[in-house]
């Protein structure tokens, strides 16, 4: 039986759930609201991130242009999303909401500016 | 002498909420003033999400958050100088100001908005032993270099402090490839939000070592280790407990500061306890026509608050300078009492209330279904059950401007009743 005890952050009384497996079923305990079982079942079974990087700019008045992606990333694809935005580099002007890298790691979701900057 | 309605002192978060909401109350003839080359403060290097939840009910960046007010702000064709230092403030609301491309300027406004922000604890007001290597780094100060300006600050890095800077920085060192040995917090409990404990240490297994404390920095030209112990109690090291951390890199997430020598320079009086100025319902210092909010006053822990009391102020500001302000006798004085550290505003005129009334505070410790209980002249007037409360969450609690009104009222007070007491 798979367990995992995780601090649930749906609210800022931040329980301690637990959350097991038994079968095909998850079980969580801990929790004082229905939001806090679906937080403890979406973390054990596929927990997402907002990743929200830089990635180089030419001609811009900082070195770096802030970043996000615009939609959750699994957990787990993290660190090969920052791999393919640690090698791209970008040239100002760019306008916050424009596509950086469109459709990273073919999962659907784009990494756009988070931040307007003109050219210097 | 240059003249303006309303003079705003910085163009971060608050800075920008004051000053839009003064030129929608019909205030003419805004300035904006900030030290730095662009607009939004402190929130265009954070770079992270989560910002705006409860203003725009979604989550944003802080360069977003900070864009949407920007914009505004120029549509609205409010003035602002950039790069622009104030050097003081006069009692008749003189300002002196200089930059390279004006020079030294005079301005004389109706009223000034004070919205300078905090700044970072360093390594000096915590007096860490040991000897003085480079790798020694305020967690804002590397998050400006990593962000913005693109230098990584570490490979191996230990954090003192759980404030939501180290937290966050804790991540964005791991997503930018360096190792986060461990975050050490001298209390028994974080100050950071517990999101950021979850998706900043918990998501990339980073220790968080609550009651430990950094007793040494080692290392000659650069930080060579660190020595962490555990403390007692009475936050005193215990001896024996010393264990050595290989590192590069310190980062001090020790507390921020509200930035207040400008306010000083004009005698405004400051809390004690929130080291911000004193301010009534209308977000006024004790010297007239003189206003401040955000971080400048007492330090938020979510930018939405900022913004709704630099709204505030803004509003007021244009008031005052309309003469609707009223400098009532009637003034009901605000208690902290057991448990509660201090409660903003200081002092309510009840002319100038509107509907409703939020009082904010925040609290010693962490408590567990525990009660915040608001009293007026000694009578409970309210209680508000809460499962959780912690020092690092910024507590709210809306009182309906009829209350002052009707019985006459001198004094509100709060204070945390536990279960069954």
């Amino acid at each position: 039986m798979d367990k995992k005890e995780i601090i649930c952050i749906v609210c800022p009384i931040g329980c301690r759930l637990t959350v097991s497996k038994d079968k095909d079923e998850y079980k969580v305990t801990g929790n004082s609201c229905k939001r806090g079982e679906t937080y403890g079942i979406k973390e054990m079974t596929n927990p997402t991130r907002v990743i929200p990087t830089t990635v180089k700019i030419k001609n811009g008045f900082l070195k770096r242009l802030p970043v996000k992606t615009n939609g959750s990333v699994p957990k787990e694809l993290i660190f090969k999303c920052m791999e393919i935005m640690n090698h791209v580099e970008v040239e100002a002007p760019v306008k916050m909401g424009d596509v950086i890298i469109y459709n990273i790691l073919e999962i659907g979701i784009d990494v756009v500016a988070t931040k307007t900057m003109g050219k210097t | 002498m240059l003249n303006y309605d309303i003079v705003v002192i910085g163009g971060g978060p608050a800075g920008l909420a004051a000053a839009i909401e003064a030129k929608k109350n019909d205030a003419k003839r805004i300035l904006v003033i900030d030290r730095d080359r662009e607009l939004g403060g402190i929130l265009q290097q954070c770079i992270h999400n989560g910002f705006g939840l409860h203003v725009f009910e979604e989550e944003l960046t802080g360069p977003e958050y900070a864009q949407r007010f920007i914009n505004e702000l120029k549509e609205m064709d409010i003035e602002y100088k950039l790069d622009t230092m104030v050097l003081d403030i006069s009692k008749n609301r003189e300002l002196s100001a200089i930059n390279t491309k004006d020079g030294f300027m005079k301005i004389k406004a109706k009223a000034i908005i004070l919205a300078m922000g905090c700044r970072e604890r360093t390594r000096g007001a915590i007096a860490i032993p040991g000897t003085r290597p480079a790798g020694v780094f305020t967690a804002g100060t590397a998050q400006r270099y990593m962000n913005m300006e693109g230098y990584m600050v570490g490979k191996k890095v230990v954090i003192l402090g759980s404030g939501d800077i180290g937290l966050i920085m804790a991540r964005r060192l791991t997503l930018e490839g360096a190792k986060v040995l461990a975050v050490a917090e001298l209390m028994s409990f974080s100050g950071g939000l517990t999101r950021n404990i979850v998706q900043c240490l918990d998501d990339y297994n980073i220790p968080l070592l609550l009651n430990h404390t950094v007793t040494q920095i080692k290392g000659r030209d650069r930080v060579t280790s660190v020595v962490i112990t555990e403390v007692d109690g009475k936050k005193k090291p215990i001896q024996g407990t010393e264990k050595e951390y290989e590192c590069d890199t310190l980062l001090l997430s020790v507390g921020l500061i509200p930035e207040n020598e400008l306010s000083k320079s004009v005698h405004v009086k400051l809390s004690p306890v929130t080291s911000g100025p004193v301010v009534n319902e209308s977000m006024e210092t004790t010297i007239k026509g003189i206003f401040a909010c955000g971080n400048v006053v007492h330090v938020h822990d979510l930018v939405d608050w900022v913004t709704k009391e630099s709204q505030k102020a803004g509003k007021s500001a244009a008031k005052f300078i309309k003469n609707q302000l009223k400098d009532s006798i009637d003034v009901v004085k605000t208690f902290a009492n057991d448990g509660i550290s201090y409660i903003v505003p200081h002092v309510i005129r009840t002319d100038n209330l509107e509907n409703s009334l939020d009082l904010l505070m925040r609290v010693k410790d962490v408590y567990k279904d525990a009660k915040l209980m608001v009293k007026a002249n000694g009578k409970i007037i309210k209680e508000i059950n809460k499962r959780h409360m912690a020092p690092g969450e910024m507590e709210r609690i809306n009182i309906p401007s009829s209350i002052f009104k009707e019985k006459n009222i001198r004094e509100i007070s709060v204070a945390i009743v536990k279960e069954g007491e």
